[in-house]
């Protein structure tokens, strides 16, 4: 038979509460039971008020980030399993603004991924009738990596830097340059050159590396933020030689 | 309420939605879009996609074969005029995609490699690892952000489509977050919200999936086209239904019964090939509702394996080795092991049936025009035609991009033509629909959400499932009758306007019951077998004297949908015996014989 967790949640109706509450529940679980399918028992069976995000229930939407315990987590890819005889605490990620319950307010998060040019840019338009550009599995193997974050936000939730200040890029904005300006068919480079250079940019980074630990997809941030730096710095001294700027 | 004037308002940000906005900003800088999503564009449920996009990619491959795998995919029940200038269209808008940025896996030289797909006579499978529809959905958002005539209006909830005499003329949207409700006036509406997968109990979509754009669609009196064909794909995970790629099999996975043996064989799909060396359209590779009715049958025969979410089959890929399963298939050895805690590298995965997708869908003709003036579908909430009564896997993440940009060049068009009128009628239409969908707040009852979904899941899977009779059909109608008169008296308990999404699940229910109706009573009217729609009450042939036509449902308010139907355009492949494994390549060689043949004596 199913076992019974005590899950407690900070709950937050900006209507209603002055501030956030903490609420319990029980459910009961198996081995295969997700913090996702558990928050679907509490809001069919027990409490249909409560609200948070979810959409694809296998760690590619990137729409149940929460703190779990204190540590940013999927919902969906967290099981109850692996807190099984304790307790499980649940709160809105961690850094961000939260707009009610588990929901937390990513504008800030989506406008900055959105202010670094995360697009292909190229002097001249390529014509579709030259067909695919070449690239070689090892050119692929430069950019991959950083081009499989699902914009889950857990790394914000774990950067001490962006908690202090959000004009911090962030990690995985700063992955998403590194991701474009490395991609072989991309020329756009010196335009983000700047993003990366500001005072916001890589060198808002103390290298603490939570964001990596945290990542659910491998996007590794952190390492995409020490290679920007050495970009960064090699792009100062070259700016230094040029003539007449 | 406030009012916001726009040129083209693109209702979903998934793949179609994306590229159609794209399209129109890039054709049109002078033109303003309005796209318009219930999540942001990245939760789209494009991106669960694994597989790959079909199209044309080498040499001894041609547009023809693409068009007869579709068409005999479909079980002639395709457009084929839509089918003939997809197939052509498909490298294109590939290309484009790798022009864009999106990372294709690559063959060793640099070039774009493709892999096998079920139905699939040749490898004409673009794939990008197994996320291919988690790539090609970030590269278009990501490539639509340096279009500054895109608004997205992101976390909106789109509640209903203003129509004044015979034309769309906007949407009524609600800010998810500030519960606060716009009128988006436009000149031209593109419905881009996906499937509809969620009407099942067991399906691999995302619970985004509701079939909004669909039911309001219909709500507005478009006709529903071919509703009865559901695809269930052949390998889910049990419980959650999460989906194991058709790449999988594609790559060289086997299907084994609780006795490890390969029990397509008994079923018209064989002679068995060896394994590690599978052949395109034999055994593994043969199409989706024919291995899916397979399983059905092992079951029957008490061959499957039971477990506690259900019976199950293997999908064995141990064969195939850690290395080529972590660079072909990450993903899917990340989700076996999370969600049913085995590593494909060393056991083989417990499959089953599940739903997955929509065949049917919004009614539009070859350039995406609905039957209202103005109003535009595309991607899987639509029926251009493309898939008949089965879907070929792959050909519809090549279809939203298609399809996306024939409804963004439209839409552009009819736009140019047009001029806003008054928006103080389409003001009140909007709030009088507001006022209705605030109203189901304050249902008098007693029932339950929660309820009422999984009642529909349940009732859905066993009248109108993998294999369907008369009885079975009659009593899922009835049960649909009933939970849609329940809605009514529905108990909210959040009065909240904040995120209020107990009153949003709600409105999606009233969504999912109205397109369940449609296809249950297309379906049983449909006394034929074909494609998804197998019957095995005394139907068990294809009919092509009386249902070589598409089903068209219609809405009646409360009253159950009226089904009319409409011709099937047929230009070059005359409806055939569908068939896979060694009979296709007999019934290839008969055809090419009789060609020869007919040549030579005239
Ligand atoms: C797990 C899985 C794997 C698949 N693999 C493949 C594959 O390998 N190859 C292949 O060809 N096909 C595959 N498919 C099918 C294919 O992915 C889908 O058919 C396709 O991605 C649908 O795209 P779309 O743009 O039509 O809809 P979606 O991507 O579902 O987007 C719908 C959009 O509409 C919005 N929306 C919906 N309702 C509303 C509303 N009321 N108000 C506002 N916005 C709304 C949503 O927010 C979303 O942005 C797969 C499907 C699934 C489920
Ligand atoms: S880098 Fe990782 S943790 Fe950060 S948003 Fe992307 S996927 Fe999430
Ligand atoms: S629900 Fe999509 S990532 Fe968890």
């Amino acid at each position: 038979m199913a076992e019974i967790m005590k899950m407690s949640i900070l709950r937050y109706r900006p209507e209603t509460d002055e501030k956030p509450v903490w609420q319990s529940y029980d459910v009961p679980y198996n081995h295969e039971t997700s913090i996702l399918d558990a928050l679907g028992y509490i809001k069919d069976e027990l409490d249909p008020t409560l609200s948070y995000r979810w959409s694809c229930r296998m760690a590619i939407c990137g729409s149940c980030g929460m703190m779990v315990n204190g540590q940013p987590k999927l919902g969906c890819k967290a099981f109850l399993r692996d807190y099984a005889g304790g307790e499980l605490k649940l709160e809105a990620l961690a850094n961000f603004p939260i707009e009610r319950d588990l929901v937390v307010d990513m504008s800030d998060f989506i406008a900055k991924l959105e202010s670094i040019k995360p697009y292909i840019i190229t002097q001249e338009p390529r014509s579709l009738d030259d067909g695919c550009t070449t690239q070689t599995p090892k050119q692929m193997e430069q950019y991959k990596q950083f081009s499989m974050c699902i914009n889950c936000g857990l790394c914000y939730a774990a950067c001490p830097q962006y908690g202090l200040d959000n004009k911090f890029t962030g990690p995985a904005a700063l992955a998403l340059i590194h991701r474009y300006n490395n991609d072989t068919r991309d020329q756009g480079k010196a335009e983000r050159m700047k993003f990366i250079n500001e005072e916001a940019g890589v060198w808002g980074c103390t290298f603490v590396g939570n964001c990596s630990v945290v990542c659910p997809k491998g996007v590794d941030p952190a390492a995409a933020i020490q290679l920007g730096k050495v970009e960064s710095a090699k792009d100062y001294v070259i700016q230094m030689f040029k003539p007449g700027e | 309420m406030k009012i916001i004037k726009t040129d083209v308002a693109v209702i979903g940000a998934g793949g179609a939605g994306l590229r159609a906005a794209i399209e129109v900003a890039r054709t049109h800088p002078d033109l303003e879009v309005a796209l318009i999503s219930k999540v942001y564009p990245m939760r789209s449920h494009t991106v669960a996609a694994e597989g790959g996009a079909a199209g044309v990619a080498q040499d001894h491959d041609t547009f023809d074969n693409h068009f007869n795998d579709t068409v005999s995919g479909g079980d002639w029940l395709c457009e084929q005029d839509v089918v003939d200038f997809f197939v052509k269209a498909a490298p294109k808008e590939l290309t484009q995609l790798e022009h864009w940025g999106c990372p294709w896996s690559r063959r060793p030289d640099g070039s774009v490699n493709v892999r096998r797909f079920g139905g699939m006579k040749i490898e004409r499978t673009w794939f990008a690892a197994d996320k291919s529809g988690f790539h090609i959905l970030h590269t278009l958002f990501q490539t639509s952000i340096q279009y500054p005539t895109i608004k997205r209006f992101d976390e909106h909830f789109v509640l209903d489509l203003i129509v004044e005499d015979g034309q769309v003329k906007g949407v009524l949207a609600l800010d998810i977050a500030a519960g606060e409700a716009k009128l988006i006036q436009a000149k031209s509406v593109i419905i881009a919200t996906g499937g509809a997968g969620r009407i099942y109990r067991f399906n691999t979509n995302g619970g985004i999936v509701t079939g909004d754009g669909m039911a309001l669609a219909y709500r507005h009196g478009v006709p529903l086209r071919d509703m009865e064909f559901v695809q269930y794909h052949p390998t889910g995970l049990p419980g959650t239904g999460i989906l194991m790629t058709e790449g999988c099999r594609g790559e060289g996975g086997i299907l084994t019964n609780k006795d490890g043996y390969r029990y397509l064989q008994d079923y018209g799909l064989g002679p068995e090939t060896p394994v590690g060396e599978p052949k395109n359209k034999y055994m593994e590779l043969g199409p989706r509702d024919r291995l899916s009715q397979c399983f059905w049958q092992e079951a029957q025969l008490g061959r499957t394996v039971e477990g506690p979410n259900g019976d199950y089959v293997y999908l064995d890929l141990t064969h195939l080795g850690k290395e080529f399963l972590h660079e072909r298939l990450p993903f899917i050895c990340e989700l076996a092991k999370a969600y049913v805690g085995v590593d494909p590298v060393k056991e083989p995965i417990p499959v089953r049936p599940t739903v997955h997708y929509t065949m049917g869908g919004i009614e539009t003709d070859g350039r995406c025009a609905t039957s209202i003036k103005g109003l535009y579908a595309a991607g899987e909430c639509s029926s251009v035609g493309l898939h008949g009564a089965n879907r070929l896997g792959s050909n519809s993440l090549t279809e939203i991009t298609v399809f996306g940009q024939v409804a963004g060049e439209e839409a552009a068009k009819n736009a140019l033509e047009i001029s806003h009128g008054d928006s103080q009628g389409l003001l009140d239409q909007a709030q009088a629909s507001l006022a209705k969908y605030q109203a189901i707040k304050e249902f008098d009852g007693d029932e339950k959400v929660a309820d009422i979904r999984r009642e529909l899941g349940l009732t859905m899977e066993e009248g109108v499932g993998i294999y369907r009779t008369e009885e079975a059909m009659q009593a899922t109608i009835d049960k649909l009758a009933e939970l849609k008169d329940r809605y009514k008296r529905i108990n909210l308990k959040d009065d909240s306007e904040v995120f209020n999404t107990e009153w949003l699940y709600a409105v999606e229910l009233g969504y999912l019951i109205d397109v369940a109706q449609a296809m249950a009573h297309s379906a049983i009217l449909r006394k034929e077998s074909r494609g998804s729609h197998q019957r095995i009450d005394g139907f068990e042939k294809r009919d092509d004297e009386n249902y070589l036509k598409h089903s068209l449902a219609f809405y009646q308010g409360d009253a159950q949908p009226k089904i009319d139907y409409s011709t099937v355009t047929i230009t070059k492949s005359k409806p055939a015996e569908r068939v896979y494994g060694a009979a296709a390549d007999q019934q290839e060689a008969d055809k090419k014989a009789a060609d020869k043949l007919s040549a030579e004596e005239k």
